[in-house]
């Protein structure tokens, strides 16, 4: 660690970053989540293939609808871990005994699933315009903007309810439960978005829905970030 | 643990409340009002008296039960008073009743007129998923069994839903108004004749006495509930 913090109480971004650190090399170190979300993200889109008759239905048309569902359920995987991995030898008494501010611990935790699902993204995008055919185009650079806003929404809803979800007697179940209903606006904008992209359409056709992420994003990282303390026992 | 040994002396017997009995002969007359003191509807049939029950059950949910579990929920976490918490779950389950019943009767009615049991409309859609989130809601209160941590957690669950809704039903609409739209048919028609007008505002009225009176029962349930814990918890 940077000698520079050793011994002042490190600013909230700065904290944040440090919480975030950790995570990632908590995860870096043992691969174990990551790898199964994206082994769990490709089997997803190759399965989703056989779902559809590829004769009705062109696979232009279907990749949109399927990258962000399996964007959310291989999510799901890796906020599970955020605050599950805390819970042995109750971990988190250390995180809330540190010199930081509760909302350092929420951003950290946020960040770090934040690199964990853009992680997922980088290799199941790829994936999908390999397995689907996608003509490669300058859509692909919209779309990873479009990515970034979706992930940024997903994150911090799940973020919180991982914090809430972890302390409670059905973690695994109550997770997808609490946070699917609100990954609905997500999916939405991101696939109606990404769909009009994909199909050559102008940007300006997709505007209103990255308006609406857009907006999906301030208002929940601000709400989120509020209101995690209140998850915490003191 | 052994199994806690409830004293019945010790809790008062709560009679029946005479709130919810008036509600409950409310509710009957108004069915008795809108099946055979009510004019049928010339272009819907029969099938329009869903109505009475089904537009006061979801204005009921959304605004009253729903909005006031928002407000409570908010409330608690700047207060920490139990009594918010209760008021806040007992709006939550008794909303959920209603939506329940909105949920149900809108197929039926959508079916007759629509010639669909559902419509992916924004109305439809959120109020779906403001029922999963609700039943989430429950879900979470039954997993947690720390009283202030499950009240901490409902409230934020609450908080949020109520920032969620908005924003399903503005996606939702987009949706939909992008795409061709079923015809639909507008419920709320303004030009309703008087005798309909009578029924539907006695409907309502009727309704909300039973909200009312089903919130007061629920509540008194938590309250007794969380007095339970404490009496256990004292024992033990």
């Amino acid at each position: 660690m940077d000698d520079a913090i050793a011994n002042t109480p490190p600013g909230v971004l700065a904290a944040a970053w440090l919480v975030a650190r950790k995570d990632l090399a908590i995860e870096f170190r043992t691969r174990t989540a990551f790898l199964s979300a994206l082994v769990f993200a490709l089997l997803g889109v190759t399965i989703f293939y056989f779902a559809w008759d590829s004769t009705a239905v062109s696979a232009v048309d279907l990749a949109p609808g399927v990258l962000w569902v399996i964007f959310t359920f291989a999510g799901l995987l890796g906020l599970q871990r955020s605050f599950g991995s805390e819970l042995a030898d109750r971990a988190i008494d250390g995180l809330l005994g540190a010199p930081v501010a509760r909302e350092s611990i929420y951003v950290g935790k946020a960040l770090a699933n934040l690199v964990f699902v853009v992680g997922i993204l980088v290799v199941t995008l790829p994936a999908v315009v390999l397995f689907y055919n996608l003509p490669i185009s300058s859509a692909l650079l919209a779309l990873a903007g479009i990515a970034l806003l979706a992930a940024i929404g997903l994150v911090a809803v799940g973020t919180l309810f991982s914090a809430m979800a972890v302390n409670t007697r059905m973690a695994e179940l109550l997770l997808p439960m609490l946070s699917l209903p609100f990954f609905v606006p997500i999916v939405m904008g991101a696939a109606q978005s990404s769909a009009r992209l994909m199909a050559g359409r102008p940007v300006a056709e997709a505007l209103p829905w990255l308006r609406i992420l857009v907006a999906f994003d301030i208002v929940f990282v601000t709400a989120c970030t509020l209101a995690f303390p209140f998850t915490l026992d003191e | 643990m052994t199994p806690p040994v409830v004293v019945f002396s010790d809790v008062e017997r709560t009679p029946r409340d005479p709130l919810l009995i008036v509600a409950i002969i409310a509710v009957a007359l108004v069915f008795i009002r809108a099946l055979a003191f009510t004019p049928i509807e010339a272009l819907q049939g029969p099938a329009q008296k869903i109505l009475y029950v089904h537009a006061s059950s979801a204005f009921i949910a959304l605004y009253i039960a729903f909005v006031l579990m928002a407000i409570t929920s908010i409330l608690y976490l700047w207060l920490k008073d139990e009594k918010l918490d209760r008021v806040a779950s007992s709006a939550a389950e008794v909303g959920l009743v209603f939506t329940t019943v909105v949920l149900l009767t809108g197929p039926l009615w959508g079916k007759t007129i629509w010639g669909a049991w559902w419509t992916w409309d924004a109305r439809l859609t959120s109020t779906l998923f403001l029922w999963f989130i609700i039943v989430g809601y429950g879900l979470l209160r039954g997993a947690v069994e720390d009283r202030g941590r499950r009240a901490r957690y409902s409230a934020v669950l609450g908080i949020l839903a109520a920032l969620l809704v908005p924003f399903i039903h503005l996606s939702v609409y987009m949706f939909r108004t992008l795409h061709p739209m079923p015809i639909l048919l507008k419920p709320s028609s303004p030009s309703m004749p008087p005798e309909m007008q009578i029924t539907f505002f006695s409907a309502f009225g009727a309704f909300l006495l039973l909200f009312a009176a089903l919130l007061r029962v629920r509540y008194r349930v938590a309250t007794l509930r969380d007095r339970l814990a404490d009496l256990e918890q004292e024992r033990a």
